[in-house]
């Protein structure tokens, strides 16, 4: 496990410890408030986190959850618990240790960029490398090759302000991967950019999440972006963890009705996959077994046709009327007879297929990467799935 | 009448004694502290008023253009001061020149630290800022005593009442700009394992320098406003003009006088101002 984050509490207020016996015995948000002018910012909250996962924390405002991203690198404490990242409890860390961590294993993405305005982008870009204390040349050359991939190359002598919000994210993002850390935090990341840039960085987090393979803790009030950029997703609500899981999980599954009505307004066709629709086949044949097997075959599942397979990949169908032709024709094999049928691969998004359902009275396949079978797609399912 | 609750007189002479007591304690260790600042000063103005005139124009000349890069201002500059030469004030005019220099220098050595301790502790900053009023509102007569006391009469004492004069607005705004700092860009700074010390040159004090260039400006002004009063216990230069024209009844000594001295008032707050200005076009393009 890479980061595992243990019973953590926070109160903020003059005298928290004071009051975290409350916090513990599980007083409302509010009446805490009211009895002890402390505010519950967190409550035992506990999460696993494996390397090279996106990890997406989400909320709503005042959940708690930018107050969780910032105990990860220590911006803030915890008035209890701890942190263990590669095994060490970064909460005994002395300040020396905690300068180091924060230089080479963690970086961060602010919501408003935190960029230095009275820098230049190259010189934004190579400031961790900077805090290093690292030569200019080499931070330099580091610096122009994150811009370059980040698409910003060109922009290395402006300044901040002379650029857009989505490419000063595209910098805040190239400093936060220059000192190559291990962890990257990314509070509310995208959140101040509008939509179409903001489709657009995920694309581009994802594209190099998968070049990098980072452990990313993402912070979010945005559902959909939750659901489509997190390996898996933790909820919170008022401090607390409401539901952690997959994606599919989360949607398929809501733990509750807070957890339910969040999910009303999400596109669920573009959160869930061909995958999750899939109906087994009733009857699988092979392309070189003869009419008669074939006809006995489909009469014992009573089915109308069957899916041909040759080592897992789908050949097309064959129908009952074709196989009692193909015997008629004495025929020693059905391979005259197939039909082929659309495909489409289960990692596609699942309004995708709509109007191929509309326009099309066949069965679909879904396949998986390796061109391989996995099953029809379900008509009902797909419904059900929707609804 | 008001009944006396606390012996007025008794008061002043206890207060009167216990400056005497400082004076006669410390009065050396004090001279002998501030003697640098003397040789600083008297090595400049003796610098600037033996130079040749042109020379000082070019001198104000470049360090405008380095300022503003903008020629207009370049070439009025050193005109405002060729106009106090023009009007028979040069020698005057460089030994305020030089006070001013000092006076705002020594304003921003203390200055400056002071306003970044003050912004890094609530509970100073309570006990500092009801001081920096005093510091503003008292007459600076009330503290032109003890200063003559301690220091005699002479350039000395007219710097340090101009600081104390000078110095609260410079405190005041070095403060305010540190915490004005966006507090992203600081968290983003620790975020990346900046030490105290990166934090403060590599962030607040760049970004809260808007805000310091304001506060250097002001206390430009503030000095200049003192420089009669400083002539009164004896530093040379235009303020002793303007006392003169007061004590002759001479208006047009004291006209000119003051006209030199708003003319170098321009001058500093037009090259002050440039400073900050420039950067912050750089940092916020129209």
């Amino acid at each position: 496990m890479k980061i595992e984050v243990r019973n953590i509490y926070k109160l903020f207020g003059t005298r928290p410890e004071k009051w975290l016996d409350d916090a513990k015995a599980g007083v409302d948000k509010r009446e805490l408030l009211e009895k002890s002018g402390h505010t519950l910012g967190l409550r035992n909250i506990n999460l696993n986190i494996e390397a090279g996962q996106i990890y997406v924390i989400m909320g709503l405002s005042g959940s708690g959850k930018s107050t969780l991203i910032r105990h990860f690198n220590r911006l803030i404490e915890p008035t209890e618990g701890q942190i263990i990242v590669d095994g060490k409890d970064i909460m005994t860390m002395s300040k020396r240790e905690l300068e180091d961590f924060r230089r080479h294993k963690v970086s961060m993405v602010f919501q408003r960029f935190g960029l230095l305005p009275h820098k230049t982008i190259v010189e934004n870009v190579a400031y961790g490398l900077g805090i290093q204390g690292v030569s200019k040349s080499i931070r330099h050359e580091k610096a122009y090759y994150w811009l370059d991939q980040v698409g910003l190359n060109g922009f290395e002598n402006q300044y901040p302000a002379q650029l857009s919000g989505g490419m000063q994210q595209r910098v805040g993002l190239a400093r936060a991967l220059a000192t190559n850390p291990d962890i990257l935090l990314m509070d509310e990341a995208f959140s101040a950019l509008d939509p179409l840039i903001r489709r657009e960085m995920q694309d581009q987090l994802i594209a190099l999440q998968e070049k990098l393979n980072k452990t990313i803790i993402f912070i979010t009030h945005d559902l959909d972006e939750a659901l489509r950029l997190g390996n898996r997703v933790a909820i919170l609500r008022d401090g607390e963890l409401i539901q952690e899981g997959t994606p599919e999980d989360i949607l398929l599954n809501p733990e509750n009705a807070y957890v339910k009505a969040f999910l009303q307004d999400v596109n669920r066709g573009k959160v869930l996959t061909v995958g999750h629709a899939i109906k087994q086949p009733n009857v699988t044949i092979t392309t070189n077994i003869s009419p008669q097997n074939a006809l006995k075959k489909l009469q014992h599942h009573g089915a109308d046709y069957a899916c041909v397979l040759e080592s897992n990949i789908l050949k097309g169908i064959v129908t009952h009327l074709d196989i009692i032709k193909a015997d008629q024709a004495r025929d020693k094999n059905i391979t005259r007879y197939i039909h082929k049928v659309a495909t489409i691969s289960e990692g596609a998004e699942l309004q995708s297929v709509f109007p191929q359902l509309l326009d099309n009275k066949q069965p679909i396949a879904v396949i998986n990467q390796q061109d391989e079978f996995k099953g029809w797609l379900s008509r009902t399912k797909v419904i059900n799935l929707i609804q | 009448m008001f009944p006396e609750l606390i012996p007025a007189r008794k008061l002043r002479k206890m207060i009167d004694a216990g400056i005497d007591n400082l004076v006669s304690a410390y009065g050396d260790m004090l001279d002998k502290a501030i003697q640098p600042f003397i040789d600083l000063l008297v090595w400049l103005e003796q610098g600037l008023r033996h130079c040749p005139w042109w020379i000082v124009l070019v001198g104000v000349g470049l360090l405008t253009w380095t300022s503003s890069r903008r020629w207009q201002l370049t070439l009025a500059m050193p005109a405002l001061l060729g106009f106090i030469g023009a009007i028979g004030l040069w020698d005057q005019g460089m030994q305020t020149l030089s006070l001013m220099i000092v006076a705002t220098g020594l304003s921003i050595l203390v200055g400056i630290p002071t306003g970044i301790v003050m912004s890094r502790s609530s509970w100073l900053r309570k006990v500092a800022l009801p001081i920096l009023d005093i510091m503003q509102t008292m007459p600076s007569f009330v503290y032109l005593i003890p200063v003559v006391m301690f220091f005699g009469l002479g350039k000395i004492p007219a710097i340090i009442a101009t600081v104390i004069y000078a110095v609260p607005p410079l405190i005041r705004l070095t403060d305010l700009g540190i915490r004005l700092v966006d507090k992203e860009v600081l968290e983003a700074s620790q975020a990346f394992g900046a030490n105290a010390r990166q934090q403060l040159l590599g962030v607040q004090l760049p970004l809260a320098m808007p805000n310091i260039m304001a506060g250097i400006n002001q206390t430009t002004m503030m000095a200049l406003a003192m420089v009669v009063i400083a002539s009164m216990i004896g530093a040379k230069g235009l303020g002793q003009e303007v006392l003169m024209g007061i004590n002759r009844l001479e208006v047009g000594r004291g006209l000119l006088a003051g006209l030199a001295i708003v003319a170098l008032a321009i001058l500093f707050d037009r090259i002050t101002q440039a400073f900050g200005q420039r950067r912050q076009q750089q940092e916020h393009p129209a």
